[in-house]
């Protein structure tokens, strides 16, 4: 009776195991690593056909929006997500903002040599939940090794399809005069939670990431028939600089009223005392709408009563202006322009 | 935010406002110099001159620690990076200071330089501590507020026995900015700056106290103000600096008494002069080379001192020809008159220093109140 060997391969060594070169050979170890480890995790009917792009069926009718996003954040792990999730929600926003609802995701791994498997594990179960809870597959994948000291840990990039229903037009070039402007929450919590990471600063109350998939929020938006014409998620350099980017692409002036935007007291505090204006502060789980003044009321109440916009607020409205100046009423009775980001505020939030 | 809302009331405001108002004299005009850049940021960030009269006009003064450093510094600071191979420590504004051949500290850096910005200088000796095989120089700048920081970390350095850590010290001494102000042509002779009185600094008076600035107000007839940053202390000032005009006054006095006393912080003062000692000259951007109007480490302690460990010339050099920050940091231009200022003198490309600091006036001019040139 003959018999056959048992397939044999030690298991990776997750719990104390490093990445090597050989992980991103294209051979057997890095085999391995996409099966006991990413397969594992993020396994799906697209990503086990195991072929070197994934065969998707015809989203059906509408306009396919496709959008990328590269995840440099350090540190990678922060009190309300890492790398992982934020790989996910960031992605999909940039799909939903576009009023598309995102289907499918791929991601990219550059790997430093020398990350910990237990860290990159812990990042692809959380990219697992978050690809699970927004019901966006990622069906795609690739994985780089670069040598020790080539990179920081691990980097993902992120690439998403979703589909437009007809009919629906947004675009940062449309707003108009008369417009108002509607944010969704508080803004600046993400990038205090890295910054207050990143430097130590031991605040008493931790500031929380908001990192958030908002296509849930975006289809109860659109679903209200409230007129709405543009979308954006603020994340680098803020709500101050996402309302320049429109403001010039749609040739408009805006002002906003300093006492209506949301703001934590901890993310106040926090940005008080290291200098910084929450205005340009990153966000990666609000959005800001642009929607005609006769359905603001309306919109307002339907993102309140979504989760994700429980806090959402007026902050400021559209006016004719060439010179496309966002300009704001402060709190104290004068006004300003609310600038572009200038320089850089804070490397590597997202 | 509890103890800096209620100096940021929008209501309080319209009532000082309204105040300002009545006891202005609608016959003359006032003209007050606010010295501090964090002052100038306040009225800009604020939007606190859209509340006054309009025969009560700001100057901006030359209180921008970045402002004032001129070029053949950050030239030093530079060379020490990409030369002599130092890790060169310094606080975030500094880094974009434009310097001679196109340079910036942030450049030097994507040339290679080890620059690193910290925000404390404890944050410095952390660093050479870690890295004993560099050496590291903090280049420190700054008024009187930041000079207490940078002798402690000097004497740590030395309770530590650090031999790799040094100071590039370039500190500077408000009297003397405010001095220099008073004594130029355009005050004293021409009459071409009008100027009526002081908004004295916050910070720096928290260290000096009131006292220094008696000197100014009796010999210059000049009244000044001492007031806080927050936009409502800028205000009451100002209301305070007009009743010292209307009534024929010039005295010292004091709006920031929560954090400024006469005497000032006589600790940090003590320390001050036990690491440092004056320059018998130093040069100023704008405002030229002014005597004894800045300090150096002393002697006990000078194998802290960059300039003598390290072969380090100082250079003077000239502005950029169209740049006006020189005029500007001494009140007799504004920044919209100066030709190059939001076309080619930009926060993203800034030619002179006034554009590179937040608290700088062109910056904050550019970044809050441009709107008004244009309207």
């Amino acid at each position: 009776m003959t018999q056959i060997r048992k397939h044999y391969i030690r298991p990776l060594d997750i719990k104390y195991g490093q990445v090597d070169m050989a992980h991103g050979s294209g051979g057997r170890a890095m085999a391995q690593l996409i099966d006991e480890l990413f397969a594992k995790y993020l396994g799906n009917e697209y990503l086990a056909q195991g072929d070197d792009g994934a065969l998707l069926p015809h989203p059906g009718e509408g306009r396919l929006v496709m959008a990328t996003d590269s995840h440099v954040v350090s540190p990678l792990f922060f009190p309300g997500g890492d790398i992982g999730c934020l790989s996910v929600h960031g992605t999909i926003n940039d799909v939903a903002v576009m009023g598309a609802k995102p289907l499918y995701l791929s991601a990219g791994f550059i790997l430093e040599e020398g990350f910990k498997l237990a860290d990159l594990a812990r990042i692809v179960q959380s990219m697992a939940a978050a690809a699970k809870d927004t019901g966006v597959p990622i069906v795609t994948g690739d994985t780089k090794v670069v040598e020790r000291g080539k990179g920081d840990g691990v980097f993902i990039t992120t690439t998403g399809v979703g589909v437009v229903p007809p009919g629906m037009e947004l675009s940062g070039r449309c707003a108009r005069p008369g417009d108002v402007i509607l944010v969704s929450g508080t803004l600046g919590d993400h990038g205090m939670a890295i910054m207050a990471e990143r430097e130590s600063l031991g605040f008493e109350s931790p500031i929380v990431s908001d990192t958030a998939a908002l296509h849930g929020l975006i289809e109860a938006m659109r679903a209200s028939g409230a007129e709405i014409h543009v979308l954006r998620d603020p994340t680098r350099g803020g709500l101050a600089t996402t309302l320049n980017e429109i403001a010039k692409q749609s040739g408009v002036g805006m002002m906003l009223q300093e006492k209506a935007l949301p703001v934590t007291p901890a993310v106040e505090a926090a940005c008080e005392f290291l200098g910084l204006d929450p205005l340009y502060v990153a966000n990666e789980g609000k959005l800001v709408a642009i929607c005609a003044e006769a359905d603001a009321e309306k919109l307002l109440a339907v993102m309140r009563a979504h989760p994700q916009g429980a806090n959402a607020a007026i902050v400021g409205t559209v006016h004719q202006d060439e010179h496309h100046f966002v300009q704001m009423t402060t709190a104290f009775g004068g006004r300003r322009i609310v600038d572009w980001l200038s320089g850089e505020q804070l490397p590597r939030i997202c | 935010m509890k103890y800096i809302d209620e100096f940021r009331d929008g209501d309080v405001a319209q009532k000082l406002a309204a105040a300002i108002r009545a006891e202005a004299n609608p016959a003359r005009s006032y003209h007050f110099m606010e010295f501090c850049g964090g002052h100038t940021h306040a009225i800009s960030r604020y939007g606190v001159s859209d509340l006054l009269p309009a025969n009560v006009k700001m100057i901006h003064g030359p209180g921008c620690p970045v402002c004032v450093l001129p070029i053949g510094r950050v030239d030093q600071a530079i060379r020490l990076a990409l030369e002599q191979g130092v890790m060169l420590c310094t606080y975030g504004d500094c880094l974009r200071v434009p310097a001679s051949d196109a340079l910036s500290l942030m450049k030097a850096k994507a040339r290679g330089g080890d620059i690193r910005m910290v925000y404390s200088s404890a944050d410095a000796v952390t660093l050479a501590q870690k890295n004993p095989d560099k050496q590291v120089v903090f280049f420190a700048i700054g008024f009187e507020t930041t000079t207490p920081p940078t002798a402690v970390a000097i004497k740590q350095a030395a309770a530590l026995g650090l031999k790799n850590f040094s100071v590039l010290c370039c500190h500077v001494l408000t009297p003397s900015a405010i001095s220099s102000i008073l004594e130029s042509p355009e005050v004293r002779q021409w009459g071409t700056v009008p100027l009526d009185g002081f908004i004295g600094p916050a910070h720096v008076s928290t260290i000096i106290g009131s006292r220094p600035y008696e000197f100014f107000a009796e010999e210059y007839r000049k009244p000044v103000v001492i007031a806080g940053f927050e936009p409502l202390d800028v205000m009451q000032a100002i209301r305070m600096l007009i009743r010292q005009v209307n009534e024929g006054r010039a005295e010292v006095e004091n709006e920031f008494a929560r954090a400024v006393s006469r005497d000032g912080n006589l600790k940090a003062q003590q320390l001050v002069a036990e690491v440092f000692e004056m320059r018998k000259h130093f040069e100023w951007r704008g405002l030229n080379i002014l005597p004894y109007s800045a300090l150096r480490i002393r002697g006990q302690f000078a194998e802290f001192d960059a300039e003598k460990r390290f072969p380090l010339g100082y250079a003077s050099v000239p502005d950029h020809k169209a740049c006006e920050c020189g005029a500007i940091l001494r009140g007799v231009k504004r920044p919209q008159d100066c030709k190059i200022f939001g076309t080619v003198c930009t926060p993203e490309n800034p030619v002179g220093s006034c554009m590179v600091s937040s608290e700088g006036a062109c910056a904050a001019h550019y970044t809050y109140g441009r709107y008004k040139d244009v309207a």
